[in-house]
């Protein structure tokens, strides 16, 4: 029987893997963000998981206009890594895993969530600087990612996004299909985004400490209660794109309900326009 | 009914809804147009000629010509398909984020390491922080400018 067995929480600024790609990773700058994930590289390679389910949001990259899929999972073999228009990062293929994301669907769906099925798609930084940042820099021809990753993508883009209630009932329904799934495979649940920020208006540059601590304080003790957070709170508090936050729920909902570990806890301003957090849960 | 926007009182900032979406469609696809390396060097070589192919409004094509994000958001642009055309200039985020707020890219910079933007008075419209209608331009490009 497949099982989750942790789950990891980090903010995903375009920059940061720009930073990377570029070599700027040792300026005293960007080494306040990366020395907050050296344990969790340590880590991930002590607890290498069989599958990640990765929640993120695409950027108008995958998903235009033409279509907005509130949720959507990636059932391909593999996923192109994605020209943002600065040309493709340069980074290790994602594999994906067709099969257990086939039945994650098939139970998902069946429980109420209406996924829609994805078999092309490109995935960008949302994607990529999450596990850029738990898993270092790798060379895109020679190293690969740990382990196969499923991308699961919420729209955050187009108002409205899906409740946080929704998104933490979701990550329930996602816990009961992975447990359902034959194979002994363990896996982690990522959420990624946030936290506070705000790309755009005069209000730009918006950060909110105070409240993003407050919220990981929650997302740890009382995810359900910080679950209920409506999303004019999100806007208003922790900036237009703040909003992302809700992708988080769905990875807290997907552990057991016997309170989790606190392996790793970390936040840090600025990463560009971005108050960064991250944590690491276990299930124990 | 008309739709519930309770997000109307939040100053300095739009909300890229439904209507937004309707409203802005062909200029973010437009900007989407914009991810092929092609298409980037057609519209470098005559922006004019590039957008007259897109049913965007005149205003659309005035705000893209003149770089005015905050002008690109108000005619129904979101901030993740507008990034394609500073992509094309080769700007970043943070350049591009920092130009809507009238601030040259060194002020904006400078507001983000000291811990960004404070929320006090950025809340509510009607309140007195940095982020309000009567408080703009912020920096000195925007004074210049003005």
């Amino acid at each position: 029987m497949a099982r989750i067995t942790a789950s990891v929480y980090t903010s995903h600024v375009p920059a940061i893997g720009a930073a990377l790609d570029l070599g700027k990773d040792h300026e005293p700058y960007w080494q306040k963000v990366f020395g907050g994930y050296e344990f969790s590289k340590q880590w991930l390679r002590e607890n290498r998981p069989d599958v990640i389910f990765l929640v993120y949001n695409d950027h108008a990259n995958a998903f235009s206009l033409e279509m907005i899929p509130t949720f959507a999972i990636g059932t391909a073999a593999a996923f192109p890594i994605a020209d943002e228009g600065w040309g493709p990062r340069p980074v290790p293929p994602v594999v994906g895993h067709p099969e257990l994301a086939s039945h994650i669907a098939q139970s998902v769906i069946q429980d109420d969530f209406d996924l829609t099925i994805v078999n092309r798609m490109d995935v960008d930084h949302g994607l990529t600087v999450p596990l850029s940042l738990m898993c270092g820099r790798l060379d895109p021809a020679r190293d690969a990612w740990p382990c196969p990753v499923i991308p699961f993508a919420v729209n955050v883009v187009q108002y409205p996004v899906p409740s946080g209630r929704r998104c933490w009932n979701l990550g329930r329904a996602i816990r009961k299909a992975v447990q359902s799934y034959d194979d002994d495979l363990r896996v982690q649940v990522w959420g990624t985004g946030g936290m506070s920020h705000q790309l755009q208006g005069p209000r730009a540059g918006l950060i909110n400490a105070e409240w993003d601590n407050r919220f990981l304080d929650r997302l740890i003790a009382e995810p359900e209660a910080l679950a209920q957070m409506p999303h004019i709170e999100y806007v208003r508090e922790a900036g237009s794109e703040g909003i992302e936050l809700v992708m988080w729920l769905i990875a807290r909902g997907a552990m057991n309900d016997t309170p989790p570990r606190v392996r790793h806890r970390f936040f840090h301003v600025p990463a560009s326009n971005t108050a960064v957090g991250h944590l690491i849960l276990e299930n124990t | 009914m008309p739709l519930q926007k309770t997000y109307l009182d939040i100053p300095g900032t739009t909300i890229f809804d439904a209507e937004q979406s309707r409203k802005g469609y062909w200029l973010n696809q437009f900007c989407m147009s914009l991810m092929r390396a092609a298409n980037r060097e057609r519209f470098k070589a005559d922006e004019r000629a590039y957008l007259d192919e897109w049913p965007m409004t005149e205003e659309q094509k005035q705000a893209v010509m003149s770089r005015d994000l905050n002008r690109c958001m108000a005619a129904g642009g979101n901030i993740y398909f507008l990034a394609k055309i500073g992509a094309t200039d080769g700007k970043s985020f943070q350049q591009m984020a920092g130009s809507m707020t009238g601030m040259t890219e060194a002020e904006y910079r400078d507001m983000m390491i000291r811990g960004g933007r404070s929320i006090e008075g950025n809340r509510f419209v009607g309140e007195d922080g940095d982020a309000q209608a009567h408080r703009q331009p912020q920096g000195s490009a925007g004074r210049k400018a003005g």
